[in-house]
């Protein structure tokens, strides 16, 4: 991914007719995140979801992309070190001005962007989902896509100083990430780390005594339902990516897109396998979150790979998946009701490395870990510390009585489900 | 603990940084990465017992 070339105008044309379709990812991740919560919560999730994706995406187009320099306007601020120049941040302009006399490239990186912006901020609030008030989480939204994001973005992808390594230091093509494995989902998983540890557990989640208590979503059918979705958001979002950030050709289109669907499926059949291995039966929602690391991986390695890496990077994410399910709720506490450090963060990473293991280029592995130290040496301390301050004066935890009635009652005053859902804790108020 | 761990991560990503800055042999270029990767292992390690050892403070 190095400094940007021109793209012939009918590939343009087509990038923003996928563009159209990548939202459809974050309309599934939304259909997941509700489903894999509690019914009492399930109106307050999707309200969160729209909500949070509404901010990221007003904010990013007002403020946000001037820092990601997704428009031109301004060199950016560079800094030399070694003789290199190393670019930090964009100087593009504000409020998108000059967004319709901008070169037709341009624009279509901003709607990229936009589009990514609003499925990153999703994924801290489905690992926060039944405790976190909706009110903190538009202030995650927010921090999300005024700085975070548009930092990784414009390092990751154009003339960013990680997107540059192949050009500065000879390191492959710089560090890839076509279909936003980095930018996207180990930004968001990662911010759902921070979430998760600074807000806790659920209620009665991990008693003091005894193993950590079941709490499985309430609807099978949402989340599978979802990652159908979501298969049409990550094609256009892998080749509108290939095209955009690695200048691919037409003909290396089809590839990512099968590329990412054989990802997706070896990930739900190493999940099926191995949860039906381990219980007896396969379980729905981890085999849903073994589709979905298929699909994350496939973000990094889809326009890189050959069809049969493609499947093996499925595989790892589907084998892994479970065991990181079990390893964060049995060993290491961590209450993530949608998966989404597992999935994203974790499955994200693992594409990220194997988009320089497979790579045939000099230096590519070297690069993406570079990449990959950014992502957790920068942005984790960075989003963790600044969640906590913002914690301190905008708590995200809602109060206990709150996350016992339901948050549907709580925040929004009217249930998901009013017609056939009474709870039995909450028939004694 | 946890913040120190927190706190040791970017150290590792320094090391990263001044490896394409100080180096260009491949090898001991790699080899400064792969100190700044062990660590941020170190570092997440560290952070991660340190939610563990809290788990039964509040819940």
């Amino acid at each position: 991914m190095n400094p940007a070339a021109p793209i012939s105008e009918s590939l343009l044309s087509l990038a923003f007719a996928l563009l159209l379709l990548a939202p459809l990812a974050v309309a599934g991740v939304a259909l997941i995140n509700v489903g894999l919560g509690r019914s009492r919560s399930a109106a307050q999730t999707l309200l969160g979801n729209l909500a949070m994706a509404a901010v990221a995406v007003l904010l990013f187009a007002l403020v946000g992309s001037a820092f990601a320099g997704a428009l031109p306007g301004g060199t950016g601020h560079i800094l030399t070190l070694a003789g290199k120049p190393w670019s930090l941040a964009g100087t593009g302009p504000w409020f998108a001005n000059g967004l319709a006399t901008a070169p037709l490239q341009a624009q279509l990186t901003l709607l990229f962007e936009i589009a990514a912006v609003a499925l990153c901020v999703l994924l801290p609030w489905g690992s926060g989902e039944d405790r976190v008030g909706l009110l903190p989480g538009i202030a995650i939204a927010a921090l999300i896509a005024v700085f975070f994001f548009p930092l990784a973005a414009h390092w990751n992808w154009g003339t960013g100083w990680l997107a540059s390594l192949g050009v500065n230091f000879g390191l492959g093509h710089g560090f890839l990430d076509a279909g936003g494995a980095a930018t996207i989902h180990v930004l968001g998983g990662l911010a759902a780390l921070s979430v998760v540890w600074i807000a806790g557990p659920r209620r009665g989640k991990f008693p003091k005594e005894g193993f950590s208590t079941a709490m499985p979503g309430h609807n099978a059918v949402y989340v599978l339902f979802g990652c159908l979705l979501t298969l049409i958001g990550w094609q256009a979002f892998n080749a509108a990516g290939a095209l955009l950030w690695m200048h691919a050709p037409l003909t290396a289109l089809p590839q990512a897109v099968l590329n990412t669907v054989l990802s997706a499926a070896a990930g739900l059949g190493a999940t099926f396998a191995v949860t039906r291995t381990r219980f007896g039966k396969p379980d729905a929602s981890l085999c849903a979150n073994g589709w979905m690391a298929g699909l994350v991986a496939s973000s990094a390695t889809a326009a890189v790979v050959s069809p049969l890496a493609a499947v093996f990077v499925g595989l790892v994410a589907g084998i892994a998946t479970p065991l990181l399910v079990e390893l964060f709720e049995l060993a290491l506490s961590i209450d993530d009701p949608s998966g989404a450090i597992g999935v994203h963060a974790i499955s994200g990473l693992w594409g990220l490395l194997a988009a320089g293991i497979f790579s045939s280029s000099t230096g590519q592995f070297l690069a993406q870990l570079v990449g990959i130290t950014a992502l957790l040496g920068f942005f984790l301390p960075l989003i963790y510390f600044v969640f906590l301050l913002v914690n301190r004066y905008l708590p995200f935890r809602v109060d206990a009585d709150g996350e016992r009635m339901g948050l549907d009652l709580h925040e929004l005053g009217g249930g998901a489900y009013p017609e056939f859902v009474i709870h039995r804790d909450e028939s004694y108020r | 603990m946890k913040f120190a761990g927190l706190l040791v991560m970017p150290a590792g990503f320094f090391l990263t940084l001044a490896a394409l800055i100080l180096f260009n042999d491949p090898v001991q270029r790699t080899a400064f990465v792969l100190c700044g990767v062990a660590v941020q292992g170190l570092g997440l390690g560290v952070a991660v017992r340190g939610h563990m050892s809290n788990r039964g403070e509040s819940y």
